[in-house]
């Protein structure tokens, strides 16, 4: 198989999350389209250490694996307290510190 | 490698198309249930790669753990379950033309770079090497990685909890 199948798809996958990222208004949606990005870059590590033949790629991804699970954890327990101040998860509104 | 790459195109297909339904459906519940697709996509496509291990952990913390995560973070904020039509912001153009300049330049580089590389999908890596590498050579960064996800889930729990 082509190396490049993996690489494009990953590329979507990523553009696709800077996109839900940007333009949308729900927290918990902007934090799905964050994991879009990273299961990109980890489509990514494993395809380069195939075509390395390296094991580095896969550990590389469980790495990732393991700090996205930190990071929606950590994001749902903000998302919890904006919405619990807010009563709202619009992340529009949450702009006290623009000047 | 026919039959590599038939699968392969049925499961890009399915993955397109579930990214492009995450963000752009407008129930907050459907957005969770296509990202199980995506994230069982890219599963299978690990098993294409014959990256057994990350394919089952892939399977394991992310459509059991953190999509659950993503159910229990909709129902505590009580999101309405019909259709919404105010999950996108003003800058949705903004945002889609920076996506699309964004892939455009990705696949050009791509394209010019690696145009007829081929990956030798035959070479398993094996849940043993992979188990070497880790104790041997990055046994300090995954020492880290356990420190780093204590602390968040400390850190969780002390953000989240009602004083």
């Amino acid at each position: 198989m082509l190396l490049n199948q993996f690489l494009f798809l990953g590329a979507f996958l990523f553009c696709t999350g800077v996109y839900g990222a940007l333009a949308r208004r729900n927290a918990v949606l902007v934090l799905m389209s964050i994991e879009l990005i990273l299961n990109a870059v980890n489509i990514n590590l494993v395809a380069f250490g195939a075509f390395k033949n390296n094991v580095a790629g896969q550990v590389f991804a469980l790495f990732v694996i393991a700090i996205a699970a930190a990071e929606v954890g950590v994001g749902l327990a903000i998302v919890l307290i904006i919405y619990r101040n807010k009563r709202s998860i619009d992340i529009t509104q949450v702009d006290s510190m623009k000047g | 490698m026919i039959a590599e790459n038939i699968a392969f195109g049925l499961i890009a297909v399915a993955m397109v198309i579930g990214a492009i339904r995450v963000v752009t459906t407008k129930n907050v519940v459907h957005a969770a249930l296509w990202l199980v697709l995506v994230l069982s996509g890219v599963a299978a496509d690990y098993i294409l790669l014959a990256a057994e291990f990350i394919a089952v952990v892939q399977v394991l913390v992310y459509i059991g753990a953190i999509v659950v995560l993503f159910l229990f973070g909709i129902m505590l904020t009580r999101a309405p379950l019909g259709l919404q039509d105010d999950l996108d912001n003003d800058q949705r153009w903004a945002a889609l033309v920076v996506g699309l300049l964004l892939f455009g330049v990705l696949a050009t580089v791509l394209a010019k770079q690696f145009g007829r590389v081929h990956v030798n999908t035959n070479q398993v890596q094996r849940t043993a090497d992979v188990a070497n590498s880790v104790f041997t050579t990055y046994v300090v960064p995954f020492e880290v990685v356990s420190v780093v996800l204590l602390a968040a889930l400390v850190g969780a729990v002390v953000i989240a909890r009602r004083d």
